[in-house]
């Protein structure tokens, strides 16, 4: 058996092994940026079933049995986007299988596999190709085996609905009665590989239900908690509220006392840089979850709070926007913004801030683990298999391999669970308690000792020509950077969080400058869902509309103006350092066409385009907002109506997207859904403060998000058709929603809302403005 | 001593603390995972279970509280009620990551089974209100809760 590369990132090879088994083919194959490498290729578990000869391999993607059952494994985590349905269905496509004879299961973390972070919105855009090449290389080896068996050339066969077909003898045989075969067939070359095409696509771009929905819908499915192992034992944490606290002394006798709570674990503290440390603290080990959540409140802890003890979010909001206020480093400059402003003209600026934000997925992290003496193996529902494989095994001071990292359906991640901190607390406490233990996080561990999305201010300058388009423009955020959950000395943005909607402003201004100020963090921070697109696209959306009031101009001719001609925007040669997401700038240029025609489809769905609405109604207003990112477009118009006593309702959101070619159309459609109702929880009411060092809210109650009455009445989302390569979509339609709804409140009410979020602020009519 | 009946099966608890929550006597006992812990709080109805056929939050509702009563959750849901809306869910294709929905529907089962006339899409909001799904999937439950009533009524 061969012993390829594993992620040899230069590699364009794609050759499969084969490995022949009593009654099956074993397609193996990884995936790696550039392509499809060979792997290690051993039979999966279905193989011990049907022959009882092998062992069980986790490498293996797709598994095809004599029965005709059609095992492929999902190696991206499922937290409702839909990939545990999306890409095996891509793979079932290129084979042109009967979905219903799918199996999907879920692997394990392996480096074998490729890239398994489930973030960053990457699954389809980056694994899509490579899925289709393994569902076609298993293909072309079924068609292979067929022809030979009827002793006809390949040419004239063809596969159709888990059968190999020749037309002329109307000769057939099933996929699994061939697999045996197809198994000792040559592995056909790059190019001698034929994909569908679009015509002949089954699922893709059509879709298919949801794998797991039954599942879902019965109660059987199976999230972090729902993990139980003989003897398991269940531990809460009490946590420094200051992070990098340390515990100087805590009530353990009393806590014993409890009933049902065993044992107590002081785990130390973490040290700079926190990255997915374990956080530290005092875990109470029980035998069962209520033992060790009223063990937990009898439990007193004496703090050494540490260096953030002093740590207030006011005031740090404060330095933000002095911060964003003065003179930063600069990112980008097109022209020579300084000499233009000293020309004088129609001056406007504005300042925005935004508060911290947590996560809180409706599962909060949880973990559950067993561990030997040389070896761990940890359940947890994990965005990043490997990243929990690695960090654990740093903490036990294992080798990787050694542990296992199975993952659960995700109740929700937004990126919280890309970081495995939860994960490394279960398998510590596993080894210091000797038998399994599953961690549970709850909603105030969640809420407070989050990794934060960073809380960050805008600042806006521009002066306008006498055609009321802006002749200079300068922009500038100040926000705690996630560079310092690594490093913490970092205090600026990296070029890639500046990146995210911010160096990369597509807009047509022929002096513009784009400069970044220094924060200064004090909790850990983390990218959630979309991450700096929030802040950016929120202030360059607000501003963009509030020129378009100062110029005395439709918002949405205004927004085309400022887009101008279609056109790439080239920031290579502009000098700017810009990943593009880690895509490839020529396949995802950055490219106004396709921003203007986003933008215009979402206005046209909404009549913005037949001119004013004619039925405004006071305080009913209407706002849009347009923006790329993670390769993809979204515009955003959305339709407020604004009681008397300051209610905010939102009759109607309307979205285009330009996904590129979308897989599964109706999860496009879901996450854009998803998206908005995300956007109006963090617009609505999103806001994490601190006081002392500690964070203030604790729940729902105090950290709300949006529910039923708080969503538009309709979602219309409207799918620009393409066959451009799939760019993101699990973030591309959230950062769009704030700024949109922020300029529909203003066209609503004139009040113009710079500060997040919108419940610190009164919207109800005031009577002398009437 | 405790008995109740859950899911139509009669469970006698002997040495339990009476004052644990239903959740964690429903997870941790008797590993009916189905009902999910989110909040502990009362405030997001991801727990939402029936003791006798009223809509219950599990997880600040005592174990005595069911003491001689009747307690169904979501493996145990059932009826035409439910039958109607688990075919709607399915058409709507309405779960995200799903966590939230075993407490949507048994949410919404109690609404369209207690409520004798057809909802406006307002009051279907405000009796759902209680359920959070951080996902966002409200306009499709909202759709499929209407369509389940339709089907229901006719
Ligand atoms: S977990 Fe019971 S209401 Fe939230
Ligand atoms: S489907 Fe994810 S929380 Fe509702």
């Amino acid at each position: 058996m061969s012993n390829p590369t594993p992620n040899n990132p230069t590699s364009t090879r794609r050759d499969f092994l084969r490995y022949t088994v009593a009654g099956g083919l074993s397609l193996a194959f990884a995936v790696s940026k550039t392509g499809l490498v060979a792997r290690s290729l051993q039979p999966n578990h279905l193989f011990d079933e049907a022959g009882g000869n092998a062992d069980w391999s986790p490498n293996v993607f797709v598994t095809l049995a004599a029965d005709g059952t059609l095992t492929i494994i999902a190696h991206r985590s499922e937290m409702g986007t839909g990939i545990r349905t999306a890409l095996p269905m891509v793979v079932a496509d290129e084979m042109d299988a009967d979905w219903d004879r799918v199996v999907i299961q879920q692997g394990d973390a392996d480096a074998r596999y490729g890239s398994q972070n489930t973030d960053g919105s990457r699954s389809i855009r980056n694994h899509l190709n490579a899925v289709r090449d393994a569902g076609a290389t298993a293909r072309h080896m079924l068609i292979a085996a067929a022809a030979k068996l009827w002793s006809l050339p390949a040419s004239e066969c063809r596969a159709e609905f888990h059968t190999i077909v020749h037309d002329a003898s109307k000769r057939q045989i099933g996929f699994g009665e061939i697999a045996a075969s197809a198994a000792t067939m040559p592995v056909p070359s790059n190019d001698q590989l034929q994909l569908k095409t679009p015509q002949q696509w089954r699922y893709v771009g059509k879709g298919k239900p949801l794998y797991d929905l039954q599942d879902i819908i019965d109660g059987s499915a199976k999230f972090g908690l729902d993990i139980k192992l003989p003897g398991m034992k269940v531990a809460v944490i009490e946590r420094c509220p200051v992070l990098g606290g340390v515990a100087k002394s805590w009530n353990e006798s009393v806590v014993l006392a409890v009933v049902g709570v065993e044992k107590l674990v002081h785990l130390p503290a973490a040290k700079e840089p926190y990255s997915f440390q374990a956080l530290g603290g005092i875990a109470i080990i029980a035998r069962d979850t209520w033992s060790a959540l009223q063990g937990r409140k009898a439990l007193e802890v004496e703090w050494d709070p540490g260096k953030h003890r002093n740590f207030d979010s006011e005031i740090q909001r404060a330095d933000l926007i002095q911060s964003a206020q003065h003179k930063g480093t600069v990112v980008r400059e097109n022209g020579d913004v300084d000499t233009e402003f000293a020309k004088g003209g129609k001056r406007i600026s504005a300042t925005y801030d935004l508060p911290h934000l947590a996560h809180v997925p409706m599962e909060t992290p949880c973990a559950t683990a067993r561990v030997t003496a040389d070896s761990a193996e940890v359940w947890m529902p994990t965005q990043t298999p490997q990243s929990a494989q690695r960090s654990i095994a740093m903490a036990l001071r294992l080798r990787p391999e050694n542990v296992t990292v199975h993952v659960t359906l995700l109740g929700g991640g937004f990126g919280r669970k890309s970081k495995p901190d939860y994960g490394v607390e279960a398998a510590l406490l596993a080894r210091e308690v000797g038998a399994p233990v599953q961690v549970m996080w709850t909603r105030a561990d969640d809420i407070q000792h989050d990794y934060f999305h960073a809380d960050s201010a805008l600042h806006f300058e521009a002066t306008l020509n006498d055609d009321g388009m802006p002749s200079a423009w300068l922009q500038r955020s100040a926000f705690t950077p996630i560079g310092y959950t690594f490093n913490p000395k970092s205090k600026t943005g990296s070029g890639g969080e500046m990146g995210q909607g911010f160096s990369d402003i597509p807009f047509d201004i022929p002096n513009l400058r784009v400069e970044n100020g220094p924060a200064d963090p004090h909790l850990r921070i983390g990218w959630l869902r979309s991450v700096c697109n929030i802040f950016h696209a929120f202030g360059v959306s607000c501003f963009a509309d509030e020129l378009a009031h100062a110029a005395g101009q439709d918002p949405l001719d205004y927004l085309l103006a400022l887009i101008g001609e279609p056109r790439h925007v080239d920031l290579d040669a502009m000098g700017v350092q810009y990943s593009n997401y880690g895509g490839s700038i020529v396949e995802h240029p950055i490219d106004t066409g396709r921003l203007r025609a986003v933008l215009m489809r979402a206005a046209d769905n909404a009549g913005l385009r037949q001119g004013p609405p004619s039925t405004k109604e006071l305080r009913r207003g209407v706002g849009i907002a347009v923006h790329r990112s993670f390769l993809g477009y979204v515009a955003n118009v959305v339709e407020v109506a604004v009681t008397d006593t300051g209610q905010l309702q939102i009759p109607r959101v309307h979205i285009a997207v330009d996904c590129g070619l979308a897989v599964h159309p109706d999860r496009v459609v879901a996450q854009m859904e998803g998206a908005a109702v995300f956007g109006i929880s963090l617009a609505k009411f999103g806001r994490i403060t601190a006081k002392n060092g500690r964070v203030e809210q604790s729940n729902f109650h105090d950290f709300p998000v949006a529910r039923s009455i708080d969503a538009p009445q309709q979602i219309d989302v409207d799918i620009i058709p393409s066959t451009e390569p799939p760019t993101g979509v699990g973030e591309v339609g959230v950062p769009p929603l704030a700024p949109a709804l922020l300029n529909a409140i203003f066209d609503a009410t004139g009040k113009r809302i710079r500060s997040l979020p919108i419940n610190q602020h009164d919207l109800s009519r005031d009577p002398l403005a009437d | 001593m405790l008995r109740i009946r859950v899911n139509g099966e009669l469970r006698e608890f002997a040495d339990l603390d009476p004052s644990m929550p239903l959740l964690w006597l429903l997870r941790d006992h008797l590993e009916l995972t189905g009902t999910r812990y989110s909040c502990g709080e009362g405030l997001c109805g991801t727990c939402t279970i029936h003791v006798d056929g009223q809509l219950i939050r599990s997880c600040t509702t005592p174990a005595s509280y069911a003491d001689g009563k009747s307690v169904t959750t979501i493996e145990g849901l059932s009826g035409k009620t439910a039958d109607a809306l688990r075919k709607a869910w399915h058409k709507f294709q309405v779960p995200q990551c799903g966590f939230c929905q075993a407490g949507q529907l048994m949410s919404a089962e109690h609404l369209l089974r207690t409520s004798d006339k057809i909802l406006s899409s307002e009051e279907m909001d405000s009796a759902m209100a209680g359920n959070i799904c951080r996902c966002g999937t409200y306009t499709r439950i909202r759709d499929a809760i209407a369509t389940a009533a339709v089907e229901l009524d006719s």
